[in-house]
């Protein structure tokens, strides 16, 4: 079945919208463009075969290291009938975090997408709804960015290089 | 909070000058919460009511929010069992086993099958004070206390396998990876064949008293219903998206730790309703007590942990007598010791649907990126179009019936 999706998309996107494509504990990845995210979902959603109907999750990942694709999304589709599931991955440069909104198609995306913007800051264009949901409004920042350690800069007593790590 | 509920509320740009008396077409904002003894947790829901019908509903969730996540990435993998507890509390062993299962994946440690049996038991065991919880509190929602008070105890009774399992009740941070952290004693053994015996009698008589209740079936059929492409599109899983009539379950569908050695029903509604929902609730407790003695008559001899010294923390007496254990005792509570890289995806049936971790390691002591997928969070958005144009009333019990719980909506 993967490589009839990979087949599939391949097709239909080209090398250059469909690539990164592996495997991992079962589960097939693929990266693309973020112009190609809604033609992609909606295109395997609308499938005879695939019919990736159900969006399991949506996560926003941050890497610093990787210039100009610095935030990315995870769209995790399931295709229920199959029993499939599908990583569909896109990253943005951080200066313009732009995805579009899957929110005609999932309604479920409508909170994640919240999730995704409030924790990392990416800006879905189109969502009926684009606040913060699970942080407080006054909130000026994006917790779940690399920048933010998670404890005190000035403790001494955890730097890994210390413990030789 | 009440600027945006004026904000959005109907109210603003209202013709108030129509004939009929001052109140006539006026709508009014209710807030629901954030405290409030018929939500069973902190969430805020502010209400447009006309009269008494719900016109509209906003949602604010995120008062217990404890960023879970961003937490996860500065722990070592032992130290994240412990948050998952307090994501669904209701059932915590299913949140700790899941995330044991997801770092095992990725470590590809092979798990014994006496360890696999001991945890369909104890999930299932979770799964059953889950689900007493959910029916039982909406049978008090509707006024129907007594039924409650007789199963309430045999979750009490649960607990106290849970602490002979792990010293623990609530949040029990059971298990290790590779397997159980002991085997099962004779008391547990023993606790679990008295439940098995005594608790079929309590849930009769529990749904000997709701189930076929004109006043409950009045209060809970055809409210709050939700259709199965709905429920679908709206990311639903567990007992309210079987309730609608699709009978999507993680332990059937890609089964773990051995369920696929077991033989059971995944019960479906028709409408989706709070009847529904009560109904499947009360079919998978019966399923649950089919596995767990499916389970005990079966169980495997055998280890109760895999071979994995590296990453299995050792057992205390060990520790104190023995110097590989004590040196791995030592990095494993240190976290000293690295996860291979790579990202790994694993879900399990929790009490209220798919319970996913997505774990992204880039070969580190800790997640890079670990996200927890909670179905309560995603399916608890479906709450405003599930209660439009119902009652107050119908609006609680349909909430009782999700099995919303804030631990888990929040992280």
């Amino acid at each position: 079945m993967n490589d009839k999706i990979i087949e599939a998309l391949l097709a239909q996107f080209g090398e250059e919208g469909v690539y990164g494509i592996g495997e991992s504990h079962g589960i097939l990845q693929v990266t693309t463009e973020v112009e190609n995210i809604v033609p992609m979902i909606h295109f395997l959603y609308a499938h005879p075969v695939f019919k990736f109907q159900f969006l399991t999750d949506l996560a926003g990942i941050h890497f610093p290291e990787a210039k100009g694709q610095e935030l990315g999304v995870i769209y995790h589709l399931h295709s229920l009938e199959n029993n499939v599931r599908l990583w569909i991955k896109a990253y943005a440069p951080i200066e313009a975090p732009n995805f579009p909104t899957i929110t005609d198609l999932f309604a479920t995306a409508n909170w994640m997408e919240r999730e995704a913007f409030d924790f990392y800051g990416i800006i879905f264009e189109g969502h009926p709804n684009l606040t913060r949901i699970l942080n407080m409004d006054e909130m000026d920042y994006h917790p779940m960015r690399k920048e933010y350690p998670l404890e005190d800069a000035t403790r001494h007593d955890k730097i890994d290089e210390l413990f030789g790590r | 909070m009440s600027e945006i509920a004026l904000v959005n509320s109907p109210n603003v740009g209202l013709d108030k000058t129509q004939k009929g008396g001052p109140y006539v077409n006026e709508l009014s904002t209710l807030n629901l919460g954030p405290t409030h003894p018929a939500t069973h947790g902190i969430f805020q829901n502010i209400l447009t009511m006309d009269g008494e019908t719900i016109v509209d509903a906003e949602q604010t969730v995120g008062y217990i929010h404890r960023a879970f996540e961003k937490i996860a990435e500065r722990r070592p993998f032992y130290q994240i069992t412990t948050l998952t507890d307090r994501m669904n509390y209701c059932s915590a062993p299913i949140n700790n086993m899941g995330w044991h299962m997801t770092v095992e994946k990725l470590l590809g440690i092979e798990v014994p099958k006496r360890a696999q049996y001991m945890r369909v038991i104890m999930m299932e065991l979770a799964r059953l004070t889950d689900h007493i919880v959910c029916n039982s509190i909406l049978a008090v929602d509707t006024g129907a206390l007594t039924g409650f008070l007789y199963v309430y105890q045999w979750r009490e009774f649960i607990y106290e396998i849970y602490e002979e399992m792990c010293g623990a009740r609530l949040t029990t941070n059971m298990g290790r990876f590779g397997g159980m952290e002991r085997d099962f004693t004779p008391v547990a053994i023993e606790k679990i064949q008295k439940l098995l015996k005594e608790l079929p009698a309590a849930l009769k008589e529990f749904e000997g008293l709701v189930m076929r209740n004109r006043i409950f079936m009045d209060r809970t059929q055809n409210v709050g219903g939700i259709s199965a492409e709905r429920a679908l599109n709206y990311g639903f899983t567990g007992p309210n998206l079987r309730a609608a009539g699709v009978d999507y379950d993680v332990r059937s569908m890609n089964p773990y730790s051995s369920y696929e050695d077991f033989e059971f029903d995944v019960p479906v509604g028709t409408k989706g309703d709070t009847y529904d929902r009560f109904l499947v609730r009360e079919e998978e407790m019966w399923q649950s007590l089919r596995i767990i003695q499916q389970a005990m008559d079966n169980l495997p001899e055998g280890p109760y942990h895999a071979d994995a010294p590296h990453y299995y923390l050792p057992d205390k007496q060990d520790v104190y007598h023995n110097m590989e254990a004590l040196i791995y005792h030592f990095k494993i509570v240190m976290g000293e010791i690295d996860a291979p890289v790579g990202e790994v995806y694993h879900s399990v049936e929790g009490g209220n649907g798919e319970l996913g971790f997505h774990l992204v390691s880039d070969g580190g002591r800790t997640p890079y990126r670990l996200k927890f997928r909670r179905p309560g969070f995603i399916y608890y958005q479906a709450f405003p179009e599930m209660i439009k144009g119902t009652t107050l009333s119908d609006a609680i019990v349909t909430m009782s019936s999700m099995n919303v719980i804030a631990g888990e909506l929040d992280t």
